[in-house]
């Protein structure tokens, strides 16, 4: 009987592993690696949580889901009910259950992780959540009388949906305006449907507006209405516009034809489907041999869609080791699987192009990992001499985002730090009263779950702030 | 949605769309552009805002039809609707205050001039336009120029007006002095022969870049051009800059770089639309 288990019994069950499409077949589609898990997966993989008396994921998680209360109400069952509490904590589960680096936040600190591995944290969140999704009619929102208060928010990315969902609960009045022509923000331009289906984004946007939530696409604060006049319209303004400027190497051939940031390669096969061109309009370059530069979840989702796209060699090219990459382990792992490359310790100098200025490879240099720079990770040194050329026809240049000055530049009394990051303390709140801000755009680039986290932080503060004022 | 309210052939292949979009069409200033996606599965295309009423809640876009996409959206008929439009993007346009301004188009930017010129008439600038099409029919925005000041009409085979480039009118304008600025826009080479005209005078020229772009917020850099040395990105530093400025043949280069997939496009559409002639429905 499910919940009579005892610990000895827990601590016999190994984790179970996350079914997934075959890698060759996989690294041809665009559909998602992981399947998930089935009832019974998820029910032995529930009763492997010890319920800790302290439970130590739950702090390790940027939106203090209750970790042990969820997985326990699967292990009893009681699946309708786990649906309830972890919806109750994270807005959008079938999300996080997805992209979360669950192996740095709560999974790390498991304890039984200490002699064996951790619970699949992840993957039960993912199973609840995808239940929550098909038995939405089964499942009731809270949510508080109205209270008259207005509030805006800029960019329907995962910070800005995370406080919609909240502040809507607590009976406010909430407006999302995002400038794309479909709410998600990051969720739908940037992370592949191969590891978040958009009809999942689509789905959790549904359930927000049925909670109340208004969503206003196509709209660009900063142009079509600046931050001033949102806050004459609005008691209160949370601006969640992310990091949306790409950095760019800046080294020579950058401009040639073949080279793209990884925002705009992600953008167009994610947001317009380029690849299903000419079945969509937009189309993407296909390359043979594809470099992508960075080791991060984008640079991951670059390389693997590239391969998807039919590229024969796609690679990534990395100026530390294969322990300083900062991507999500499981993508580390299902990239390898796919068969795609890494040069590590190799970093760009140069992109090559022949006299049609088509790129026709990316002039390198090897390093060497030094004394930890300011980070605490090894700085790499450039190795004196050892310039070569990587062939590629396409270069991907996946190294970062920076804080997109759309907004801010419209309204000079907020407050940014020297890199345009808005200056927010620890509840959200902005220079300007009333406004707050979270997300990328105060954090420079992180995770979808911290933006998510902040959101949910912020959502609490102007709660307080609304009911002050 | 976006309905449209009126929609005019302007020349052989321009067509004229006046669309609802209110907010856009109260707040627009000259030089701005919006993004107009047709509909799901559509391309995302970069449009300058041509005129605006703001009473009736319209703004005019101009659209001349070269590919599948833009061939979509004027196939619209009015009380048909575009799913998104967003904007108004990009900086408004640098004016001069008072003296004399040119004003060049050349095809379909004729109709990215058009608000520039009307911005300028209203400062009290004194304006002289000259606009070209390859024959008359290709002559576009001609009456409406002609309320905001002198026009003069060059086409290629003297069909209409005076014969020749744009160009070779402006160096007439030009040398008869006065100019303050001059704006141009118009296909790449146009652009660049305008400039390669008024560097050596040292008169400022603005023109207008209509680079590949996908978001119109700074978010995809795939709109990145060359200007003094530097990489801009149109959609939010631009779209227009210091001519003198421009790397040109880098613009022309990167705006090519579709051109394969544009006649796939192209060709595919044409093939579904003659399944669809053939096949009983």
């Amino acid at each position: 009987m499910p919940g009579k288990i005892t610990t000895k019994e827990r601590l016999q069950i190994n984790r179970q592993k996350m079914p997934e499409q075959a890698s060759t077949a996989r690294a041809a589609n665009f559909e998602e690696v992981n399947l998930g898990f089935t009832e019974q997966l998820a029910l032995l993989e529930a009763d492997r949580c010890l319920q800790c008396k302290d439970p130590r994921c739950m702090a390790g998680c940027p939106v203090n889901v209750n970790i042990p209360r969820f997985i326990g109400l699967v292990s009893e069952g009681k699946i309708s009910e786990a649906a309830q509490c972890l919806l109750c904590d994270n807005a959008l589960p079938a999300i996080t259950g997805r992209v979360c680096p669950q192996e740095t936040q709560c999974e790390i600190v498991c304890v039984r992780g200490n002699k064996s591995t951790p619970v699949g944290i992840g993957y039960l969140e993912r199973y609840v959540a995808d239940w929550a999704r098909n038995h939405s009619d089964q499942l009731t929102a809270t949510k508080a009388p109205a209270t008259g208060k207005r509030v805006a928010i800029v960019g329907s990315g995962p910070a800005g949906l995370t406080a919609a969902g909240e502040l809507v609960r607590m009976g406010h009045d909430v407006t999302v305006y995002e400038a794309l022509h479909k709410p998600g923000g990051v969720l739908v331009y940037g992370i592949p449907e191969f590891r978040l289906p958009k009809k999942i984004v689509s789905q959790e946007v549904q359930r927000l507006q049925s909670a109340g939530v208004k969503i206003e696409c196509n709209v660009v604060i900063g142009r079509t209405y600046t931050l001033p006049e949102l806050r004459e319209r609005f008691d209160a303004v949370f601006i969640a516009n992310g990091a949306g400027l790409p950095v760019f190497m800046n080294v020579p051939g950058e401009n040639l034809k073949g080279v793209y940031s990884a925002n705009e390669y992600l953008t167009r096969v994610n947001l317009m489907a380029a690849y299903q061109f000419p079945n969509a309009d937009t189309p993407v370059l296909h390359g043979k041999c594809v470099a992508v530069v960075g080791g991060g979840n984008v640079a991951m989702d670059s390389v693997r869609t590239a391969k998807r796209l039919g590229a024969a060699s796609a690679m990534i090219v990395y100026r530390r080791t294969k322990n300083e990459l900062p991507a999500r382990a499981e993508e580390v792992h299902h990239a390898g699987e796919e068969g795609i490359q890494f040069e590590f310790l190799t970093a760009p100098v140069e992109v090559i192009g022949n006299d049609k200025r088509w790129v026709t490879g990316l002039k390198c240099v090897r390093m060497k990992l030094g004394e930890p720079d300011a980070s605490g990770r090894a700085r790499p040194v450039t190795i004196p001499g050892s310039e070569f050329v990587l062939p590629c026809d396409i270069v991907v240049v996946a190294i970062g985002t920076r804080a997109n000055p759309l907004l801010t530049a419209t309204c000079p009394d907020l407050k940014l730090n020297k890199w345009g990051n808005i200056v927010a303390d620890e509840a959200g709140m902005t220079s300007l009263p009333g406004v707050f801000a979270g997300g990328d755009i105060v954090r420079g680039a992180a995770t979808v779950i911290l933006a998510m986290g902040d959101g949910k932080r912020t959502a609490r503060a102007m709660d307080e702030y609304l009911k002050s004022h | 949605m976006h309905t449209i309210v009126s929609k005019q052939c302007l020349s052989p292949n321009v067509t004229r769309l006046d669309v609802q979009a209110p907010r856009i069409a109260q707040i627009r200033q000259p030089g701005q552009f919006v993004i107009v996606h047709h509909s799901e599965g559509a391309e995302r295309i970069p449009l300058t805002i041509a005129d605006a009423d703001p009473a009736a809640g319209t703004i005019a876009l101009v659209i001349q039809s070269v590919g599948k996409s833009t061939r979509d959206l004027v196939a619209l008929e009015p009380g048909q609707a575009i799913a998104d439009i967003v904007g108004p993007l990009g900086h408004p346009t640098e004016m001069i205050e008072s003296g004399r301004a040119l004003c060049i188009g050349g095809g379909v930017g004729t109709a990215v001039v058009h608000p520039i010129a009307q911005g300028l008439h209203k400062r009290g600038v004194k304006v002289t336009s000259i606009i070209g099409g390859r024959s008359k029919e290709w002559v576009i925005f001609e009456a409406e120029l002609r309320r905001l000041g002198e026009v003069i009409v060059c086409t290629d085979d003297g069909s209409y007006g005076r014969k020749g480039f744009v160009t070779d009118a402006a160096k007439d304008v030009l040398a008869g002095g006065g100019i303050g600025i001059v704006y141009a826009v118009g296909p790449v080479p146009m652009m660049r022969a305008v400039v390669n005209l008024t560097k050596p005078l040292g008169v400022r020229t603005i023109v207008s870049l209509n680079p590949v772009m996908i978001d119109g917020t700074g978010m995809c850099g795939g709109c990145r051009v060359s200007v003094g040395g530097e990489t801009r990105f149109a959609c939010v530093d631009g779209p227009e800059f210091d001519g003198h400025g421009v790397n040109f043949d880098e613009l022309m280069d990167r705006l090519s770089a579709y051109r394969e997939y544009e006649q796939k496009s192209l060709a595919c559409a044409e093939e579904n639309c003659r399944l669809k002639q053939t096949l009983p429905s």
